[in-house]
């Protein structure tokens, strides 16, 4: 944070103002229903000022403080992803001709590029690791489309909910990198870094100032004050071998008599993938249109292959869940798939816990004991 | 080439599943351009008799009259589908099979209680006939229908929504109204195809969709239970519309008090 500049509070409607200005259409934290959302933001006044989530298993409340900050919040259900993997669109469309020829298009996404403010670091290491998966073997043209033009303002966090364990994961919480501006956010305004050039091009049309010293020790201090406050942890940071070691473990029959098999944790999860594909005829029967939406390893479809289910059963399903993320995530893109924000633990409405789950499968140090 | 022919019959029912085809729009054009609607009494067709490629059925079995009716309409129709929780479920009219009260309340209700027939139980079509396909809901949708008829008509076998309400209301970003609010939904067990419809408006689902697929219902009333919901309640939650979806009964009977229905 050695070259954070500052920028004071009743400045950051530039920023908004100058996103906009290049084109983009600007996201960011807002109340709705009772959760901080991303949507459409053009005026600073929409940040949820004042407010902070109190996050315990399965429960989200927001409650009013005396504080003038807008990110004085842990997060709300939902990162970046629903952005970029989007939760159901078209992938192509057929229409057939009089002559009974069929005609295929792509559907290309043609929205405009979207700016987000707030993201947070574990949100980051989530988007990284959505990049691996479908920009990096297999290009994804919809993911790409959307991740193309995405610019992101994080947002150090400061307020981390009770469910939180980016540290533990080494994902937060400071945004380390994956940004093109990063605030922290003080009482009197923001100290901002650059981390790109597109940032640097944006930043430089804000009236910044000089920090002081005492702002960014500040800064430096509410960072590792948000790291000391957090208390869940998972066993180990590769538990690959210890899940695999324990695929019989009772747990999993014990997890399941609680699990809904609902699909929240998936849904919500900012690292999650897994996706099915369906056809929607016109109702004429002369068109088409492919589309992908939101999957999960929790229902009956993830778990069919070829007509047979091959999971038909809530333990299988689970364990299917947190030997891929825990597991084999590591084989596949060399690193575990939790970045610890903890959204699952919340917003699972029976409040399974991932970190007491797999302390209680893999030991408490993660060794794997059986 | 002949249309396929279709019918939509009506058992005991309050009509509104039938709506789906009549408030269609459009689509009702469309649909009357790629099949001859033979029966469909709310939409002025009237030939009860007539064989049908597919047979939408709404309503329970509720009267001696439907025993026999239903079982011509399965015998003129190649495939037939259940149109809604009543027909596929027993609906709101079968809470009257939980504690056998149908006399005490044809009693009750009617002035001259000697004109009613009907059944102690009304029961879904699948107790009585063979049934080829089930759309669940109270009541059911548009999409929902005509995605069905479209599939049938090219000849296969409709897709079956099973999945739990919790994944829709997520890919629609409806903030759930249980972990934020502590309401009672029922979206962890019930199937989809509503289209997360009472969540997005800030109301707990009451599960008229019916059973979702691998339903875990004891751990949700636990959770209803740690809500502070008495056993009466999440019994109504299970049992209000498709009480006798087995998923659903099994439940809301467990919780099920004697005496219940003397409240």
């Amino acid at each position: 944070m050695k070259h954070a500049a500052f920028l004071p509070r009743h400045a950051l409607q530039i920023l908004l103002d100058a996103l906009s200005g290049e084109g983009y259409r600007v996201v960011g934290p807002r109340v709705r229903d009772g959760a901080i959302l991303y949507e459409e933001l053009r005026d600073v006044a929409d940040l949820p000022a004042g407010w902070r989530d109190e996050q315990q298993p399965g429960q989200y409340r927001l409650e009013r403080t005396d504080t003038q900050r807008s990110f004085a919040w842990a997060h709300g259900p939902q990162g970046i992803k629903p952005l970029v993997f989007r939760p159901r669109e078209s992938l192509w469309r057929v229409h057939r001709s009089a002559d009974g020829r069929m005609a295929f298009s792509a559907s290309i996404p043609q929205d405009p590029p979207l700016a987000v403010i707030g993201a947070r670091a574990c949100d980051l290491a989530a988007l990284e690791l959505q990049d691996r998966h479908f920009l990096e073997s297999i290009r994804d043209p919809s993911y790409a489309a959307h991740r193309a033009g995405l610019f992101i303002v994080a947002v150090h966090c400061t307020h981390p909910a009770s469910t939180c364990f980016c540290v533990s994961t080494g994902d937060g919480p400071r945004a380390g990198k994956g940004f093109d501006l990063a605030l922290s956010e003080l009482d009197e305004g923001y100290l901002i870094e650059v981390g790109s050039e597109r940032g640097a091009h944006i930043a430089r049309m804000l009236p910044l100032q000089l920090s002081s010293d005492e702002q960014r020790e500040q800064a430096e201090a509410e960072i590792a004050h948000a790291a000391a406050l957090q208390t869940r942890q998972l066993p180990g940071t590769n538990l690959r071998d210890s899940l695999f070691a324990n695929l019989d473990h009772p747990r999993w029959r014990e997890v399941a008599e609680r699990c809904l098999s609902c699909g929240n944790c998936t849904s919500v999860c900012p690292t999650c993938f897994c996706h099915a594909e369906q056809d929607l005829p016109s109702l004429d029967g002369q068109s088409a249109e492919h589309v992908r939406q939101w999957d999960s390893c929790f229902s009956e479809g993830h778990s069919t292959i070829h007509g047979i289910v091959i999971r038909a059963e809530t333990g299988q399903r689970y364990r299917q869940w947190l030997t891929h993320k825990l597991g084999s995530w590591h084989d596949q893109y060399g690193r575990s798939g939790c970045v610890g924000c903890g959204r699952c633990i919340t917003w699972c409405p029976v409040g399974i816990d991932l970190t007491e789950e797999a302390r209680a499968i893999c030991g408490p140090n993660g060794e794997g004991a059986t | 080439m002949s249309k396929p022919r279709i019918a939509v019959h009506k058992f005991s029912s309050c009509d509104g599943c039938q709506l789906a085809f009549l408030n269609a729009g459009e689509d009702l054009l469309t649909l009357g351009a790629l099949v001859d609607i033979r029966h469909f009494l709310e939409a002025g067709f009237a030939e009860e008799g007539a064989e049908v490629d597919i047979a939408f059925v709404e309503g329970s079995i509720s009267t001696p009259d439907e025993v026999e009716r239903i079982r011509r309409v399965r015998a003129n129709s190649r495939h037939l589908v259940t149109l809604g929780a009543c027909a596929t479920a027993g609906g709101l009219q079968a809470l009257r099979n939980l504690d056998d009260s149908n006399e005490d309340w044809k009693q009750a209700i009617y002035a001259q209680p000697e004109f009613i027939h009907t059944l102690a139980h009304a029961e879904p079509v699948h107790a009585h006939v063979k049934v080829d396909f089930e759309l669940w809901g109270c009541p059911v949708n548009g999409r929902q229908v005509l995605a069905a008829v479209r599939q049938l008509l090219f000849g296969v076998a409709p897709l079956d929504e099973r999945d739990k309400v919790c994944m829709e209301c997520k890919r629609q970003h409806a903030v759930c109204v249980m972990v934020t609010q502590g309401k009672p939904c029922m979206g962890p067990v019930t199937r989809t195809g509503c289209g997360a419809l009472c969540p997005r408006f800030g109301r707990d689902c009451y599960a008229c969709f019916g059973p979702a697929e691998n339903a875990n219902t004891a751990a949700l009333a636990r959770r209803l239970e740690g809500l502070g919901l008495p056993p009466v309640d999440i019994a109504r939650r299970f049992l209000f519309i498709n009480s006798q979806a087995p998923a659903f009964r099994e439940e809301g009977l467990r919780h099920y008090p004697p005496g219940f229905a003397d409240d």
